[in-house]
């Protein structure tokens, strides 16, 4: 069968562009195709800084004939009737129609046969198409053409299309159509500098081979692992190895259809500035990668460059043109951090008094300073020491004033960790005002030291009660505060590290230091609890936990201990999976069921103590007796915070659980029974509250 | 490049050079090479060849040298790359032709920079200027890792759709200069190309000249009296532009130019302002959403002028 080929070639597409247009071009075309009912065989999209490119193989030549019935007018219909109806379907007379009978009478049923099209002339109309409606994430207008509305919107001007179709034994045809001016055909062009001619194609096995010799490497991941190689064999000569860094490689392929990897060198003495800085500056500013050295595992004064050209000097200029920009930058950078130095990081704080944070939450200074008092207030719950607390607090935000952080702000905290040190505060504080950030999300660590945990938990929560006071909490997909990834790392935090707090407790005093009042302060709270548990549900789904367990603790209501909730969510997990706990919650449940169904009957509850007297089966008697047994033995465990004995404890309750409904007619005759048997059921499903509300656990 | 030109003349000689090698390549074009608006802007962007030419049906190719004022970044003359006061060379072709980016590589290899040894790249840069409402998308060109020019195709400019689109190149003549004298220093350059006695540096033409007025922009620009400016010019643009529709209907506007003299005048009072670090960062916003609006309503003004509207 068949194979379209087709290159959009236009004037360099931004790098972060590439791959998801790629994805894009592949995706529309064949979700078209199968819906015109040419089922292909496979496709694979390719994009470089100057082209995207297709192959989609085993399209079938033709679309297959479609038939459709169409019912017409009843036999003897008014002539109008079935005129229209022989108009709508083509046939020249009523001979031609079938006559179907049903209830409301007989029939014309007319075929309705449409013939497929050759898939080159579908592929005709909706390439086009595809290329007009195309989804870049911004687009322009060029050329005399944009004088008029309605021209071509493409990501830069598009210069050229290639789209050929055809069987790979045979010349293939131009797929004809033109998309503002621009005629379909077979020509492309070579590297831009080192091959920039025409090239005539015919299919994507040539065009691929066409382009190697006129240095363009189509694949991406061609080109990123020649440089990575590159790369890599660059540092290992030299006795080091390159830093990696996914996102650069990305992003550093999507600038070169020749990749040629080069390595350069910048003066030692600016390796007396942070390697963070260093990395930023060459990463962000030149797009080139750094090299370590594995024996100290610092930065040496190497970097690697990617270039477009094999260059006729062998790379002599571009790298020492590469080398006077990454000193200028280096130098700015080294001159950045050294100023830095010079202002101690609480001398930068009174700025702050001038820094909105929110409109309607004040400003930087007052944030910090609800950031300091809160510290302190958690500090003693979290084994840290009250004045290291306070004083990472206040100092942690400074080093968003910095030079530095101005230029590069991924190394917030980080240099303020560089600057407190520099400046001779304790080490627990300097780790604070980098760590005090952390957990960034669920894959990020999680601070241990106290004092930063501290500050951590005193920042987040500061964050969530500000936001949820002047009522902007997420929405569906909107976060733009990232509430959740705060509550998330509040959930980390506490669990990781063992931490008994009430977060009720803490939401409130938070509260209480917002000088925004709200209306619903009282609710805040709880309403946050909730988000909490929200989050923890979302984080154990994750994880591939059961999350229903959460409600199942939640509504036991009180528990704002989120160590606690953990554990006890843990071990009911683990009781759960055992034969006891699934046989108690199945049996729990049916005790559950049967009440609620007399309940209703009744219009009434069962609460309150059954009476011993009106036992009269043994079954009844041994239930009773066990209730009152597990429920004293699962509530001290609970006290002691030992779950897995509570939970071993509710084990006991199975067998005369079981033997209870195998045995005993709780609807008997005599009311007085039936009532004394239902409050025993009750009195089972209150008995497993001492651990969770079994009703909420789906089964 | 003309390797028998003299060095006074040669782009890798002379900063002069440079620039009128620059110039010589788009007169060779067919551009109307301009001189630099007699007025302070901070980029050549601001110059009406380009803002107000951008605009309209009529083909418009151009090119010019322009003084850029930036009084913040002013460093007294001691940063080795960072002035208050620099020259941009702007190039505008309306609507762009089809080999922009060939005719662009091509004035690079005028002023001496062969692609054969030197790896030239364009990088996406979208640009945009919230003070003039306009905006475009192209790249920052790289030359050896530095970024040597803008490369720009206007989608709108001064609030108005661009029909058909221009194609705007700005080329940092410091930089490059820079880079083709082999030079680190921006005061180090060789202005004149001559040697010995007769050599005139950059330092020489323009050293003193940073340091007065960092002093100025950061230190003594009278912030009073440049408050009330914004404010004046501000009133004036809008009374030029009230005052310039012919027989007061919205038809044909005869003042468009000295209206936006006065738009050019509040944005160079707020940059200077801006320096002496009296506008605070919500007031900020609304000086640059002011100029905006000055300049959309130059912008329409202009479209109803005899270069401005429909031929």
């Amino acid at each position: 069968m068949p194979d379209l080929l087709l290159e959009l070639f236009s004037e360099e597409i931004p790098a972060r562009m590439q791959a998801k247009a790629a994805d894009d071009l592949r995706r529309l075309v064949t979700d078209r195709l199968v819906a015109e009912g040419l089922v292909y065989e496979g496709a694979k999209a390719f994009a470089t800084p100057r082209r995207l490119a297709l192959t989609v193989h085993g399209i079938p030549a033709r679309q297959p004939d479609l038939k459709t019935e169409r019912r017409g007018p009843k036999v003897g219909a008014p002539d109008a009737a079935v005129q229209g109806f022989l108009k709508a379907t083509g046939m020249n007379s009523l001979d031609e129609a079938k006559i179907q009978r049903d209830p409301k009478g007989d029939f014309y049923i007319g075929l309705i046969e449409k013939p497929g099209r050759d898939a080159i002339d579908v592929l005709a109309e909706i390439l086009p198409v595809i290329i007009r409606t195309f989804p870049w994430p911004k687009s322009m207008r060029w050329g005399a053409r944009s004088a008029k509305s309605g021209s071509l919107s493409w990501v830069r001007p598009l210069h050229a299309i290639t789209a050929t179709f055809g069987l790979e034994t045979e010349e293939p045809d131009v797929v004809k159509f033109s998309v503002d001016g621009i005629e379909t055909g077979q020509t492309t062009y070579g590297h831009r500098f080192l091959a920039p001619s025409a090239i005539s194609v015919r299919r994507f096995e040539d065009y691929e081979a066409k382009l190697l010799d006129a240095k363009v490497v189509l694949d991406p991941d061609r080109r990123k692992d020649t440089i990575l190689t590159d790369a890599k064999q660059l540092a290992f000569a030299q006795g080091f190895e390159l830093v990696e860094d996914q996102n650069l490689l990305d992003e550093v392929s999507g600038l070169v259809e020749w990749p040629v990897v080069l390595m350069g060198s910048f003066e030692q003495e600016f390796l007396k500035t942070p390697d963070e800085v260093i990395r930023a500056t060459i990463r962000n500013n030149q797009k080139c990668f750094v090299v370590r050295d594995p024996k100290t595992g610092r930065l040496t004064n190497k970097f690697v460059l990617t270039a477009n050209i094999e260059a006729t000097d062998g790379g002599k200029v571009i790298v020492s043109g590469n080398e006077r920009v990454i000193r200028a930058r280096l130098s700015d950078a080294k001159f950045f951090y050294e100023t830095d130095l010079k202002t101690k990081l609480e001398d930068r704080l009174p700025k702050f008094e001038q820094i909105v944070f929110h409109e309607k939450l004040g400003t930087q200074a007052a944030r910090i300073k609800r950031i300091e008092r809160l510290a302190g207030e958690i500090a003693p719950l979290v084994g840290a020491d009250v004045a290291k607390a306070t004083r990472a607090a206040h100092l942690a935000k400074a080093d968003l004033l910095t030079e530095v952080v101005g230029e590069f702000p991924e190394v917030q905290g980080l240099m303020g960790k560089y600057y407190a040190l520099a400046q001779g505060e304790d080490a627990s504080v300097a780790a604070a005002c980098e760590e005090h950030y952390k957990p960034q999300g669920p894959a990020d660590r999680v601070p241990t030291d106290p004092v930063s945990v501290a500050v951590a938990l005193a920042d987040k929560i500061d964050t969530l009660v500000g936001f949820w006071a002047i009522d902007e909490k997420p929405t569906g997909s909107k976060d733009p505060y990232a509430l959740r990834r705060a509550a998330l790392g509040v959930i980390r935090l506490i669990a990781e590290n063992a931490l008994r707090l009430s977060l009720m407790k803490v939401a409130a005093s938070a509260l209480a230091g917002l000088s925004v009042k709200s209306a619903e302060a009282e609710r805040i709270p709880s309403d946050l609890l909730a988000f909490f548990a929200d989050r923890l549900k979302v984080q154990l789904r994750e994880q591939g936990a059961r999350h229903d367990l959460v409600d199942a603790v939640f509504a036991l209501g009180g528990q704002d201990d989120l160590l606690m909730i953990v554990r006890r969510v843990e071990a009911l997990g683990k009781f759960l999976e055992s034969d006891d706990g699934k046989n108690l919650l199945a049996g729990t449940k049916r005790a559950s069921n049967i009440l609620s169904i007399e309940e209703k009957k009744d219009k009434r509850t069962f609460d309150g103590a059954p009476d011993a007297a009106l036992y009269s089966l043994d079954e009844e008697k041994a239930l009773a007796k066990a209730i009152g047994e597990v429920k004293t033995e699962a509530s001290a465990a609970v006290a002691k915070e030992d779950f897995a004995a509570a939970m071993s404890a509710m084990a006991k309750l199975r067998p005369p659980v079981d033997a209870f409904f195998d045995k005993v007619r709780v609807n008997d005759d005599d009311a007085k029974v039936r009532e004394n048997r239902l409050k025993l059921l009750n009195e089972i499903r209150s008995a497993t509250r001492a651990v969770a509300d079994f009703s909420k656990i789906q089964d | 490049m003309d390797a028998s030109l003299p060095a006074h003349m040669r782009p890798d000689r002379s900063f002069q050079g440079l620039l009128l090698a620059l110039q010589r390549y788009w007169a060779d074009y067919g551009c109307v090479i301009l001189q630099p608006y007699d007025m302070e802007v901070g980029a050549g962007t601001f110059h009406p060849g380009t803002t107000l030419r951008a605009l309209g049906p009529k083909p418009w190719n151009a090119a010019y040298v322009q003084p850029s004022r930036r009084p913040k970044d002013g460093r007294y003359g001691e940063n080795p790359n960072r002035l208050q006061h620099y020259y941009q060379f702007q190039v505008i072709l309306k609507p762009s032709p089809p080999n922009l980016q060939e005719l662009y590589l091509k004035s690079l290899a005028a002023i001496g920079i062969d692609s054969a040894i030197h790896d030239i790249r364009f990088v996406e840069d979208d640009w945009e200027s919230p003070t003039l409402g306009a905006w475009g998308l192209g790249w920052e060109c790289w030359c050896d890792g530095m970024e040597v020019s803008q490369f720009t195709y206007f989608q709108q400019v001064a609030g108005v759709e661009c029909a058909p689109v221009a194609g705007e190149l700005t080329y940092g003549l410091e930089r490059l200069a820079c880079y083709l004298q082999g030079v680190d220093r921006i005061m180090d350059l060789n202005f004149n190309g001559r040697e010995g006695a007769e050599k005139v540096t950059y330092r020489d033409v323009f050293f003193q000249a940073e340091q007065e007025y960092s002093r100025h922009n950061f230190e003594h620009a009278d912030t009073t009296m440049l408050f009330e400016q914004f404010k004046m010019a501000e009133a004036a643009c809008k009374k030029y532009l009230d005052a310039g529709w012919r027989e007061g209907n919205r038809r044909e506007h005869l003042m468009a130019l000295p209206a936006y003299d006065q738009c050019i005048k509040a944005s160079h009072v707020f940059n200077l302002l801006d320096a002496r670090g009296v506008i605070s960062v919500t007031e900020r916003q609304s000086y640059i959403f002011r100029v905006r609006e000055l300049a959309k309503a130059c912008g329409e003004a202009w479209v109803h002028t005899e270069a401005g509207g429909a031929a």
